[in-house]
């Protein structure tokens, strides 16, 4: 069912893409079929989410520890992306004693595109990832949980202290209105869609990768007993930092398209406890066992809030999430997948 | 850069001050989370609802907030222990599942927040006391009242539950049911319901933390984001489960707190408490008194 699961998401994504790139063509066609932008914005928001739900269960739902970090993670990618957008080679030199290297060569490579962003931005997250796991991973699961929850506070203070990227005034990032995909003119809405959805496609195939490897089973003995995983000569603390860099760096990569997508990035705004919230309540919802739970999880959530925020107001769309998330936890600890899996079991039996 | 005696020392009497209420906040957790081993991270999240029950009745009635803090204990321990018979139910009956356990608890810790937020909005509250204003002076260190009161007021509370935990019955089962469980059950006594009453403790505490925060500082909802770091870090750098040592934590960082923001400046506060937990878990997990 997994598979077939899988290869259907395939088709959606491809006709997705081939979709917006070649509409025009196709339109010369006849067909009558248009997307407006909003479409494009909240989709965006949903694939974005889908990232961050699949990133947050490569630790939580498959090591069993649990990271409050996210948007700490997420706003590192942002923040990655708006230090490099600021940065202007020609203002910089390299001053060694001896040398002196103007960086202004570099000048025609910027302002860096954005796969390129999302790639630094991944890097960055995945290596603070790597050592915020080094220094409390060896401890009890809490501690870990703790740390990032700490974490998502002090990476904010830095911002807010760090001139250069707008401190707490924020930054604004002009973004062009279309650009050029291998000769076709995209309207920049679009273009950053296509990225979140190559994305969460990347995300989602690493998640399902991971969970039929060698790599799944070792988590999933970190999962169920630490201790006898340990005596059996698993490497749980190496185990536990592949995790923790995977799932910080695919956080980081989400955050890096959204300073463009967003246009004005503020502290507040990009470490809100909003992304925490929800990329815990997403996988939780909707199984944390399987990829597809948070995937689930995400569309489901991810488009209920959409609706919510237009419909009502983007306060009690939060309260929503943090209730559903109180609501599952409590009394079905498995998710939506878990009632599923249930049911299944239950008809076969019969 | 030059320091001035008078400047450090009032820093460090400052630092003093905001440990003593940092005892406060910090008790609770070190019960909860030190000899429990419950994770609520929601801790904060209740301090603010104190703070905000304190500010309720002192602006409708004109009733002292300390005054009301004391009243409403009961009712937070009742919060407490329901709180605690939700997280029985349903995980820890239900064999170790520390996923479900910490995202109960943040879960609750986010309700709480928006809850207050659609209530009362991101607007800074704040109450009105005799002791809010005046300051007390001895030579050139400033003793604020705002701070004074509170200070000794956690201290006092903490000496009462440090007597409780090692005198009394019930206390000293507190004490053994994080030791072992099944030893208790032997000596007749109900962990789950041992467990329930400490919890239930450990809350009422945030109806005193509460009141302390909004004498000493305006509140708003998202206050209680920045305490989670700090409470934390000092339940760890004094020993988990350590009343003393919390104590110890707490001064400790309040003077590195206060020294920080004096000289670097308030806006890198924040970051103190981080960095002290972190260095405390890479060097000295067991924190400052532990063995």
């Amino acid at each position: 069912m997994q598979r077939a699961t899988f290869i259907l998401i395939a088709i959606v994504v491809a006709a997705f893409s081939i979709l917006i790139v070649l509409k025009d063509l196709i339109f010369g066609l006849g067909f009558a079929f248009t997307f407006n932008d909003y479409f494009f914005f909240a989709g965006y928001v949903v694939l974005q989410f889908i990232v961050l739900a699949t990133a947050w269960n490569i630790l939580g739902g498959y090591c069993g520890y649990v990271n409050f970090g996210t948007a700490a993670f997420f706003a590192l990618g942002a923040y990655t992306s708006v230090a490099l957008h600021k940065f202007d080679p020609g203002k910089w030199n390299i001053e060694l004693p001896g040398l002196d290297i103007p960086l202004a060569f570099l000048a025609p490579l910027f302002p860096l595109p954005i796969p390129v962003l999302v790639v630094v931005g991944g890097v960055v997250s995945g290596i603070v990832g790597l050592g915020m796991g080094y220094l409390t991973l060896r401890l009890r699961g809490a501690f870990f949980a703790i740390a990032t929850l700490a974490m998502a506070v002090v990476l904010q203070t830095l911002v807010i202290n760090w001139d250069y990227v707008g401190g707490s005034r924020g930054a604004y990032i002009i973004r062009p209105n279309s650009l050029n995909v291998l000769g076709l003119e995209v309207p920049y809405i679009q273009y950053l869609f296509l990225l979140m959805l190559v994305l969460a496609v990347a995300a989602l195939t690493t998640a399902r990768t991971i969970e039929r490897s060698r790599l799944g089973f070792g988590f999933a003995t970190i999962r169920d007993d630490e201790l006898a995983a340990e005596a059996c000569g698993v490497p749980t603390l190496r185990l536990k930092l592949i995790a923790t860099a995977l799932s910080g760096a695919f956080m980081g990569m989400a955050g890096a398209p959204f300073p463009y997508y967003i246009g004005y990035l503020e502290p507040a705004s990009a470490f809100g406890l909003a992304y925490a919230v929800n990329s815990i309540a997403m996988p939780m919802i909707g199984g944390t066992t399987s990829w597809i739970g948070p995937l689930i999880g995400a569309i489901l959530l991810g488009t209920l809030q959409q609706v919510a925020t237009v419909t009502i107001s983007s306060a009690v769309n939060l309260l929503l999430v943090g209730v559903l998330l109180v609501l599952f936890v409590v009394i079905a600890p498995n998710g939506i997948m878990g009632i599923v899996q249930d049911r299944m079991r239950a008809r076969r039996r019969t | 850069m030059d320091i001035s005696t008078d400047l450090l020392v009032n820093a460090i009497v400052a630092g003093l001050l905001l440990g003593g209420f940092y005892v406060a906040v910090t008790v609770g957790v070190s019960i909860s989370f030190g000899i429990l081993d419950i994770v609520n991270i929601a801790h904060p999240a209740f301090i603010i609802l104190g703070a905000y029950i304190a500010y309720i009745v002192n602006t409708r009635l004109g009733i002292d907030p300390i005054v009301v803090a004391f009243a409403m204990l009961p009712v937070f321990f009742a919060l407490g222990a329901t709180v605690y018979d939700v997280y029985h139910h349903s995980f820890e009956r239900r064999g170790r599942d520390p996923l479900g356990g910490l995202a109960f608890f943040f879960g609750l810790l986010f309700i709480t927040e928006v809850g207050l937020i659609l209530v009362f909005g991101v607007d800074y509250r704040y109450v009105e006391a005799s002791y809010i204003g005046p300051t007390l002076r001895f030579g050139f260190v400033d003793l604020p009242l705002r701070m004074l009161v509170p200070c000794v007021i956690s201290l006092l509370m903490l000496a009462g539950l440090q007597l409780y935990l090692s005198r009394t019955f019930i206390g000293r089962a507190i004490m053994a049911v994080s030791q072992d469980q099944l030893a208790l059950q032997l000596m007749a006594a109900n962990p789950a319901r041992i467990k329930r009453i400490a919890f239930g403790i450990s809350i009422a505490t945030t109806s005193l933390a509460g009141a302390f925060l909004i004498v000493i500082q305006p509140v708003e909802p998202s206050v209680g984001r920045d305490y989670i770091g700090r409470v934390f870090a000092i339940c760890v750098l004094g020993g988990l489960g350590s009343l003393p040592g919390t104590v110890l934590g707490a001064m400790l960082l309040g003077i590195v707190e206060s020294l920080t923001a004096t000289f670097y400046g308030p806006s890198w506060a924040p970051a103190v408490s981080f960095g002290l937990l972190l260095l405390t878990l890479a060097f000295r997990p067991a924190g400052i008194l532990g063995r």
